[in-house]
């Protein structure tokens, strides 16, 4: 669990950063391969969620035009060092991950 | 029959297999179809609130950084569009309590174009919009 995710939140202003970065191919199914000349399947993240102490922050739904191994940075007011943050993902092929991390 | 879903996705219109994500947006060929998919609406305003930071010019559009910010009270959602694309909806994150009104990701331009930033905030659409010049486009093969 959470190989696929480098998770940090950092205190900052008036309550954390969440950095993210997962790693996935975010293949748009639009490319084909060289050599077979055949559509490679699209292959994506459709969904990601981010709690802070068990509250839900961010719900994301992503397309095939978020880049390959997706970074993800956003604000949540109030943290302070200490709380879990919690980041999970679930792809087009049913996949998932998630990760968790306490602010610092 | 989710299993079977996911793998008979259509290559050109994938089909959506977690009953949230909006495909319709997703599958639109253009903006103002995909906000009204989203919103049930189209109209935005574009407003000094709402900061778009990406590179004037993108050597790589795989991999096109953009940093979204706003001054907006009460913002319930952030879209990203780049409006080139053969899909211009690129990402929607909605925002719960104590999610700050910011938000930094990299996204794939076909070619130059706008990047427009949507944000929803008290139940109406501010935008701002930035053209990114694209030298190698990073969608097709």
């Amino acid at each position: 669990m959470g190989d696929s995710i480098k998770i940090r939140a950092t205190v900052s202003g008036e309550g954390c950063t969440v950095k993210a970065i997962i790693k996935h191919v975010m293949e748009t199914g639009q490319r084909k391969n060289v050599k077979t000349g055949k559509v490679i399947p699209a292959h994506f993240i459709k969904e990601v969620t981010c709690t802070h102490n068990g509250n839900e922050v961010l719900s994301a739904s992503w397309g095939t035009a978020v880049s390959v191994n997706p970074y993800l940075s956003f604000d949540v007011h109030g943290a302070k060092a200490g709380d879990r943050v919690v980041l999970s993902w679930t792809d087009n092929h049913g996949q998932s991950d998630s990760a968790e991390t306490l602010v610092r | 029959m989710a299993a079977a879903m996911a793998i008979g996705a259509g290559v050109l219109t994938p089909r959506a297999v977690l009953a949230a994500w909006p495909e319709m947006a997703f599958g639109a060929k253009n903006m103002g179809a995909s906000l009204k998919e989203l919103f049930g609406a189209n109209a935005i305003t574009e407003s000094d609130a709402v900061t778009i930071k990406v590179p004037d010019i993108a050597e790589n559009g795989a991999v096109v950084p953009v940093a979204i910010s706003s001054s907006l009270a009460g913002v319930q959602s952030v879209s990203i569009l780049v409006e080139g694309n053969p899909t211009p909806l690129a990402a929607f994150f909605k925002l719960g309590k104590g999610a700050g009104g910011s938000i930094s990701t990299r996204v794939k331009m076909g070619k130059t174009s706008n990047v427009v930033a949507v944000v929803q905030a008290n139940g109406k659409l501010y935008s701002a919009r930035k053209q990114v010049k694209v030298t190698v486009g990073g969608c097709g093969g």
